[in-house]
Parts: C-alpha cells; sequence; structure tokens
C-alpha cells in the first residue's frame, strides 16, 4: 500500500525555555494511514511532547510536523489539524468539560459550529461506537476512570478524525479501565481505520501496538515492531524500560542454554513455543 | 449529597413552571422584584402572595421549600424587624418603658419591610427552585448576548458557571480525599475553637489549590486540543425556544404589574 504519510515529523525539536534543554531533539518519524502505533519512554523522555506537537498545542523550535498535510506551523491550519488529530489525556477528570455525557461530547461539535440538527446523531454514534450510549444522560462525576476516558474517546470521535492521539491515557486507571479504553481504541483502529499513536509506559499495551517508538531524552532510540524491540532486552534495560515480563522470562531461559526463539511477547505465546521443545509430539497435532 | 450541591435548589419535576423558557423566567423574576418593591400596602402583598401561592403551585413545589430559602437569611430579616420596630418615630404609642418606645406605625413598618424581604427571597428561590443551574447559565448567557457589542464576555461567563458546575463535586471528592488523608496523619479539624480550627484548614487548603490550578492548566489544554476557541462561530446542542406558555406567563406578570400599580394609585397611604 502506496499511501500519503499521515504524520510527518521532519527534523524536529523542541525546547520549552530559551536556554532549557531541549525537549525533543531533531527527531524524523513517518506515520502512515490506519498505523498503531505505541511510543514508549519513561517519565521526561520527551514522549508527550511528541504528542503535544502533533496535535499542534505546541509549535517546534525546529523542523516540521506535518499532519495529514497540513503544517502545524501555520496558524489559520491549527484547528483542521485538532480536529482531524484529536487527543486524549491522562487525567479522565480534566478534559470532560460539560456536566452531563451528552454535552461533553457536543462540546466539539459545538467549537467546529456544526448546525444543532446534525450534532443527534453525531453524538449518537460516537456514544454508540464507544458503547457508552446507555450513560448519554448522566453526570460525568457519577462514571468510573474507564468510562470517562470512554466518553472523552466519543467526545473526538464525534469530530470525525483520523488519528487519536492518546497521551498516557490509561495511566490513572484500574487494570480493567485500562483494558477498556485501549479495547476501545484498538477496535477504532481496525473498524474505522484511524491511525492511532498510543503513548505510554506500559510495555504490555506497548506489545499491542503494530510498531513501537521507543523515546529517550527526546531522541528516537528505536523504531520498530514489538518483537523486534522487545528482543533487544538488553538495550531496552539500559534505557530504563522494562520488557514484558514473558519476553524477560524467554531471554533468560534463552541464556541458559534453552532453544526459545526470539519475538515472544505474551503468556500464550511463550506457552507455545515452550511446549515445542518439551513436547514436540503434541505441538505436532 | 454530590447530586445536591450541583443541582442546588433545583427541584427536579416535570411542570409548566419548569419547561418554560430560563430567559422568560429570568425577565420574570425581576418582574416580580420590581412589583415587590412597588406595592406599597398589605393589599398589594396579599396579591403577590397569591401569585407566589399559585405559581408555587402550578410548579408542583411544596411551599414549604420555598419558605425553606429563608432560612439562611432569618438573621437579617429578624434584623430589619427590630430595627424598623424600635427606630421609627410613631404618635400611637402601644408600649413605653425605659428608652424602648413601640408604636403602632413602628409595627406596621417593621412587618412591612420584613415581609418584603421574605417577598424576594421567595420570588427568586421560586425561580432557582424550577430551573437548573445549567439552564440558568444558558438563559444568563443568551439574555447577555446583546451585551457582547460592548465587549461583555457574555460566553465566557456562561462557560465559567458551567466548569464550575462541572467541576464542584470533582473538587469535593478531591477535599474528603485530603482530608482523610491528613487526618490519616494526625491532623485535627473537628476541635479546638475558631482559630485553631481555620488554622487546620491551611494543610487542607493548600493542596486543595495547588491541584484545582493544575486542573485548570489541564483543561484548558484539553478545551484547545477539542477546537475551544471562544463563543465565536459556536453553535449549540441545546437551543431554547420561546413558546405558548412563555406568553402566557409573560401575560400573568403583566396583569401582577398592573394590579400592584393600581393598588399604589388607589391606596397610596391609607396604611402610612
Amino acid at each position: 500500500m502506496h499511501t500519503e504519510p499521515q504524520i510527518l515529523l521532519k527534523d524536529v525539536s523542541f525546547t520549552y525555555e530559551e536556554d532549557a534543554s531541549p525537549a525533543l531533539s531533531h527527531a524524523s518519524v513517518t506515520i502512515r494511514p490506519g498505523e498503531f502505533v505505541a511510543v514508549l519512554g519513561h517519565n521526561g523522555s520527551g514522549k508527550s511532547t511528541l504528542a503535544k506537537l502533533i496535535n499542534a498545542l505546541y509549535q517546534p523550535t525546529e523542523g516540521n510536523v506535518i499532519v495529514c498535510g497540513y503544517d502545524t506551523k501555520e496558524e489559520k491550519l491549527v484547528w483542521e489539524i485538532r480536529r482531524r488529530a484529536g487527543m486524549i489525556f491522562q487525567n479522565p477528570d480534566n478534559q470532560i468539560v460539560a456536566t452531563i455525557v451528552k454535552e461533553d461530547v457536543a462540546f466539539g461539535l459545538e467549537n467546529l459550529g456544526v448546525p444543532t440538527e446534525e450534532m443527534l446523531p453525531r453524538i449518537e454514534q460516537a456514544l454508540s461506537a464507544v458503547r457508552m450510549n446507555k450513560y448519554a444522560d448522566s453526570a460525568p462525576h457519577t462514571l468510573s476512570g474507564g468510562q470517562k476516558q470512554r466518553v472523552a474517546i466519543a467526545g473526538i470521535l464525534a469530530m470525525e478524525p483520523s488519528v487519536i492521539i492518546a497521551d498516557e491515557a490509561t495511566a490513572m486507571l484500574d487494570p480493567s479501565g485500562r483494558k477498556e479504553v485501549l479495547d476501545t481504541i484498538r477496535m477504532l483502529n481496525r473498524t474505522k481505520g484511524i491511525t492511532v499513536v498510543w503513548i505510554t509506559h506500559f510495555m504490555e499495551e506497548a506489545a499491542l501496538a503494530d510498531r513501537i517508538l521507543v523515546v529517550t531524552d527526546g531522541a528516537i532510540e528505536a523504531d520498530g515492531t514489538p518483537a523486534e524491540i522487545f528482543d533487544r532486552v538488553e538495550k531496552m534495560q539500559q534505557m530504563h524500560l522494562d520488557v514484558p515480563p514473558m519476553t524477560a522470562l524467554a531471554d533468560a531461559l534463552r541464556k541458559d542454554g534453552m532453544p526459545l526463539p526470539a519475538g515472544i511477547l505474551t503468556v500464550e505465546d511463550f506457552v507455545q513455543e515452550v511446549e515445542k521443545i518439551l513436547c514436540p509430539s503434541k505441538s505436532a497435532t | 449529597m454530590l447530586n445536591n450541591i450541583t443541582m442546588g435548589q433545583y427541584y427536579p419535576v416535570d411542570s409548566r413552571v419548569h419547561r418554560l423558557d430560563p430567559r422568560i423566567k429570568l425577565i420574570l423574576t425581576i418582574a416580580f422584584i420590581v412589583a415587590v418593591f412597588l406595592a406599597h400596602s398589605f393589599v398589594g402583598y396579599v396579591i403577590l402572595a397569591g401569585f407566589l401561592f399559585l405559581s408555587c403551585r402550578l410548579a408542583c413545589v411544596p411551599f414549604r421549600l420555598l419558605l425553606k430559602g429563608l432560612k439562611p437569611l432569618r438573621m437579617i430579616i429578624i434584623l430589619t424587624f427590630l430595627l424598623n420596630l424600635f427606630f421609627t418615630p410613631g404618635d400611637d404609642v402601644w408600649v413605653s418603658f425605659w428608652i424602648v418606645r413601640i408604636t403602632r406605625e413602628a409595627f406596621l413598618q417593621a412587618l412591612f419591610y420584613s415581609l418584603r424581604l421574605v417577598f424576594l427571597v421567595a420570588g427568586t428561590s421560586l425561580l432557582t427552585l424550577t430551573t437548573s443551574p445549567i439552564a440558568l447559565s444558558d438563559g444568563i448567557e443568551l439574555l447577555l448576548t446583546p451585551l457582547k457589542k460592548i465587549h461583555f464576555p457574555a460566553h465566557e461567563l456562561a462557560m465559567m458557571m458551567t466548569i464550575a458546575l462541572r467541576f464542584i463535586p470533582t473538587l469535593l471528592e478531591e477535599t474528603d480525599k485530603i482530608m482523610k488523608a491528613q487526618m490519616a496523619r494526625g491532623a485535627d479539624f473537628e476541635s479546638g475553637n475558631l482559630l485553631s480550627r481555620a488554622r487546620a484548614m491551611v494543610p487542607l487548603l493548600v493542596p486543595l489549590f495547588v491541584s484545582a490550578f493544575r486542573r485548570a492548566g489541564d483543561l484548558a489544554l484539553a478545551m484547545e486540543s477539542r477546537c475551544y476557541h471562544g463563543g465565536e462561530g459556536r453553535t449549540r446542542l441545546r437551543v431554547l425556544k420561546i413558546t405558548r406558555s412563555d406568553w402566557i406567563a409573560c401575560g400573568v406578570l403583566a396583569v401582577l404589574l398592573g394590579l400592584i400599580i393600581l393598588e399604589g394609585i388607589v391606596l397610596k397611604g391609607v396604611l402610612f
């Protein structure tokens, strides 16, 4: 498939204050439509800056960020970019504006000047896409963290975006809420072809992406499929990043002489490979 | 409990009064206040009381709720009554001892002015009992829209009210959490005199303020990323429409005002 890149970072640097060290330096990335890209990095690595650059909340100090064909440096295009590249933030409470769920979903549409008659069907569609239509008339503070994040996703979905950027959207949720939100995003990526930039420090989440970007100290350290990235166990640990527990276990066993292949990410992968070694007859059937 | 606070006094039933346009209700409330000030005698008050009672029935709001709104103001009402009672000059002396002198005129005037306060509070309570805070903020925004020409921030004001309403339960929850955290570390919010209790609030208020500012920053960023750029070119999900019952309500209020003005002309000087 040969298509225009959806998000293009051309030698981008960003500095918060005049003489501070850059939060991001000389980063170049190309993200194609429909990709699910995880951005991994520890605190202060510059991964959040990356998200805000794509959403045109920040302008690059050097280089260009091009989203859906629009340069974020052009002030007139900022609203176009933000409509097409919606962003979900970390704290579920601090991104809901209205006192009722459906009115919050309407917030973006109101800002875009969508006519009132058109709003209701779009809100309904967005809420049912995240399976929150039952809560359309609820007050946000009565919802769980995962539900609030799904409302935030619906608010973006109503604007019909091509990209969703999630800036550690699951960091403040409990495990079930985390799964809820991640499943919703993956479903939207698969069924609607929405490009996803998933910023996280959870390895298990990154392992589910099509592609992983590892950001350390404002530079893109690695770029590849989850299997490629996590097999470099030692390098990851040097960058203060954890590898998924199964990958680490496989790595340790490999060092002890067990002939395990590379690319083990989940418990299922691990069980399958170990079975192959321990009882080859069984796995052949 | 949390719901109570965001909804304010709002009494959620479906009635003709509840369904009136919030703009109209705001204007009518102002008209009622004017009527209260125009009333010159107790006859006028009887008319006003009758109107309040009937609208209360029509709104399906229990009358005692209307009177409950008076509770926080009872000291002011009592003070008004006493000051007027003791310091109004008059001829028809009822009681007189030491320096206290109560006259018939003073008693009537005291009653008149404290009842005026009662009417003012009850009338505005009827508005807040039958209009949800969010509808009120919509009404205020639309009523103030003409003032945008002189750069009055009508939209911003309404947006601030909405956000405040949205964050009240969140901040309350947070207050509760901080309070428990501080209590777990030995803070004491309940005992001691007023001063030491006020001082005990400092470790509660400081983290609360810090977090409120952080939330404000986050929210501003989230709003911007959802294309918020002020009230210009904005459409709304909730559209207010003036219906026939709104016009009828206006008519009723016009009759009320007319009656009160008439009463003022006919009965001028009868009671005073």
